[in-house]
């Protein structure tokens, strides 16, 4: 049980490290894309099989290509694969607060007893989520979905271009 | 001295936390700074499920209902995010952290 943990962890890790170190933009998207599959293996091993596919369908299906559209759409040619190299003093600096945190995080983890469960709590039923959302959460779920309508004719506005019809030339 | 399954989950969240982190922190790439932020929300989504699988008192579902509504909220920064990346390449024709300082007091 714990073998399939430990690689879909590690394989998680590797790629999303990778991907944040590499040159190639396109090739960190896609690397990206690699790691929250990894992710969504990880909620399949947990048991949670409908977040497992919602993560699949939403990041894996869906932000990885505006992701993708995003960093085609914002380079100048065809061979500019990538960017000026970041300072080196950005990433030492970045490399020991992120070492940092991640020792009191460790440290705060393994310093802490945490009760288990004894018995695997049983399974949830898609039908028993389904009630869930529009009973008592139902109130969240149409807020939700109010924001991501926001949210999408938002970023559609502000991705636009000025429309000539703006710059007033005609009379 | 044995971990349990909610130890090592946290310490898995808790290492893909601190790699978006210093990808946020190293990159001046733009896209690459908000893709590091959709990581470290990610690992606060498996921290969810590990408490709601893994935790002394399982509650029925109260932990797939958070991470659900927070996937759907990470979607629209994750839209509302790029859609800002354009508009600043359409004005700065760059999308260098550096380069977006006209806010800079």
């Amino acid at each position: 049980m714990n073998v399939a943990f430990f690689i879909i962890a590690l394989g998680t890790l590797a790629t999303a490290a990778v991907a944040m170190s590499l040159r190639n933009l396109i090739h960190s998207a896609l690397l990206l894309i690699g790691s929250w599959a990894g992710i969504a293996a990880f909620y399949l091993w947990a048991g949670a099989e409908f977040v497992a596919f919602g993560q699949v369908l939403v990041y894996v299906g869906a932000v990885s290509m505006v992701v993708l559209f995003a960093v085609l759409l914002t380079r100048h040619s065809r061979d500019d694969s990538g960017f000026e190299p970041d300072s080196i003093g950005r990433a030492v600096s970045a490399l020991i607060v992120g070492g940092t945190v991640l020792g009191v995080l460790v440290g705060a983890v393994l310093s802490t007893p945490l009760k288990s469960a004894t018995e695997v709590p049983a399974a949830v039923q898609v039908r028993s989520l389904g009630l869930q959302l529009m009973g008592p959460h139902a109130a969240a779920l149409l807020v939700v979905g109010v924001v991501l309508t926001v949210a999408l004719i938002g970023a559609v506005v502000i991705a636009s271009p000025d429309r000539p019809a703006d710059r007033k030339e005609e009379p | 001295m044995s971990f349990s399954d909610l130890h090592l989950c946290l310490l898995f969240s808790s290492a893909l936390f601190c790699v978006g982190l210093i990808g946020v922190l190293a990159r001046s790439n733009t896209i690459l700074v908000l893709l590091g932020v959709e990581l470290m929300l990610n690992a606060a989504n498996i921290n969810f499920i590990a408490f709601w699988r893994f935790g002394p008192t399982p509650e029925p579902a109260t932990g797939v209902m958070f991470v659900l509504f927070a996937i759907a909220v990470a979607a629209a920064e994750a839209a509302v995010g790029l859609a800002l990346v354009i508009a600043i390449y359409r004005h700065k024709k760059n999308i260098r952290l550096q380069e977006a300082n006209t806010l800079k007091g």
